[in-house]
């Protein structure tokens, strides 16, 4: 589940390195657009749909916290 | 709050959108980010191409031009029209109303009853209640609803949160008494706390126009706009629609006693596909349901995207029988609301282009 949620923060910002941080938000990697570039391709590389009270930046600040929501939308690990 | 209303019903939709059409791409160099991400988002969110005035064209010419358009072909006579409802937040002027300089230049009735309403996103379904209300007096048989916008005009071609999405447009929606009796169930909430999230700053008596409220300034986003351009504080709106719309339907599906499955089309406000698509999930509705297709192929028009949905993915199915429609609006107020009614047949439900 990592290697794909990694994957997809490489498509959508190629610049930086997803790895080393532990707040996305905060260390300027992923805006609110990201968000939203993000939660569609999670949704279609995943077969879930997550839930759009939860697309709040608190569930993107690190892998561990995508990973969470992931699971919680019904995503298989 | 719940209404319910009896012996009422549309007779005919007309939607009039500016033929002036721009590409997303066209206007891409325009914004502070790099094409490929903003190609990127265009995906996720369904921009593709809006239209949009061009000139000093007003809410009053759109409305004008459409009933011109009715009263030629003969949908409607002038003498009938008992009271014209405008819902818009584009007025011609601050003073006088718009739907007056409407009825002047139309030649109508004193009699007429004109009224404008200030309303957004929520503007079709705010105006049809309001039509619905006149309608239980004896006098007024017969009301024109128009819902009319063009704020382009005060959006900043700088600002991509919310530029690429806006439309212009107007429609003309017959609203009449009629002896089927058939319930239509509607409600609504409001939340002036959250007055500021989606607002215009300047230009009202608050903070008149002035020098300093044309500065354009650059945003924590890098959008640029100035006091006197729309500004959306897009997260907070997205929280919103998705905290409160799904609750709104299931309050008032109970309150019509409807099954969900038993609704034909879920004709909801379109800020922008990626917002409907997570209603639509949320709600179990099939997207064939729910069409997400007008922000893609004319932008945003706040109040006339409801009735640029019907026309547009409807049409001239209207015309041969009825549905059941579900109809939701959300945005500036904020305000959320809701209809539930069977609509068709109908005399006319079609779009055409100003030009």
């Amino acid at each position: 589940m990592e290697n794909k949620i990694l994957n997809i923060l490489g498509e959508i910002r190629p610049e930086f390195d997803f790895r080393i941080s532990s707040n996305f938000i905060d260390d300027g990697m992923l805006d609110s657009f990201d968000i939203i570039t993000l939660v569609t391709e999670l949704d279609k590389a995943f077969c879930i749909s997550i839930d759009g009270v939860d697309i709040v930046p608190e569930n993107f600040y690190n892998l561990e916290t995508i990973e969470r929501l992931l699971v919680k939308s019904g995503a298989q690990k | 709050m719940n209404l319910k209303f009896k012996n009422k019903k549309i007779s005919g939709i007309l939607t009039i959108l500016p033929a002036h059409e721009v590409s997303f791409e066209q206007e891409m160099g325009n914004y502070n980010f790099p094409p490929a991400k903003s190609l990127k988002l265009k995906l996720a969110m369904g921009y593709n191409k809006h239209r949009i005035v061009e000139g000093n064209v007003c809410a009053s010419d759109l409305c004008v031009f459409g009933l011109e358009y009715l009263f030629n072909k003969c949908f409607l006579k002038k003498d009938e029209i008992d009271a014209l409802i405008l819902i818009t937040q584009s007025p011609d002027y601050f003073m006088p109303p718009t739907s007056n300089v409407i009825q002047g230049r139309l030649g109508l009735n004193q009699d007429v009853f004109c009224l404008d309403i200030n309303q957004g996103c929520a503007g079709f379904e705010i105006g049809l209640i309001e039509s619905f209300f006149l309608l239980e007096q004896e006098s007024v048989n017969k009301v024109v609803l128009l819902n009319a916008d063009v704020m382009s005009r005060k959006v900043s071609k700088r600002d991509r949160n919310s530029f690429p999405l806006i439309g212009d447009g107007a429609s003309v929606t017959i609203v009449e008494k009629t002896d089927r009796d058939l319930a239509i169930y509607a409600n609504l909430k409001m939340d002036g706390t959250q007055s500021d999230a989606l607002i215009i700053p300047a230009g009202g008596f608050r903070l008149p126009s002035s020098p300093e409220t044309a500065v354009m300034r650059e945003d924590e986003n890098g959008n640029f706009r100035s006091k006197d351009n729309l500004v959306m504080k897009g997260d907070a709106i997205f929280n919103f629609v998705q905290t409160e719309v799904p609750p709104m339907i299931a309050r008032l599906v109970e309150f019509a006693g409807v099954r969900m499955e038993a609704i034909d089309y879920f004709i909801f406000h379109q800020p922008n596909k990626f917002m409907l698509h997570k209603l639509a999930d949320k709600m179990k509705v099939n997207h064939e349901k729910m069409p997400s297709n007008i922000v893609e192929s004319f932008g945003n028009a706040s109040g006339v995207t409801v009735p640029t949905a019907i026309t547009f993915n409807l049409g001239s199915r209207l015309l041969e029988k009825d549905y059941k429609i579900c109809f939701a609006g959300f945005g500036v107020g904020l305000t959320w609301s809701s209809i539930l009614m069977n609509v068709g047949p109908l005399g006319f439900c079609e779009m055409i282009d100003y030009k």
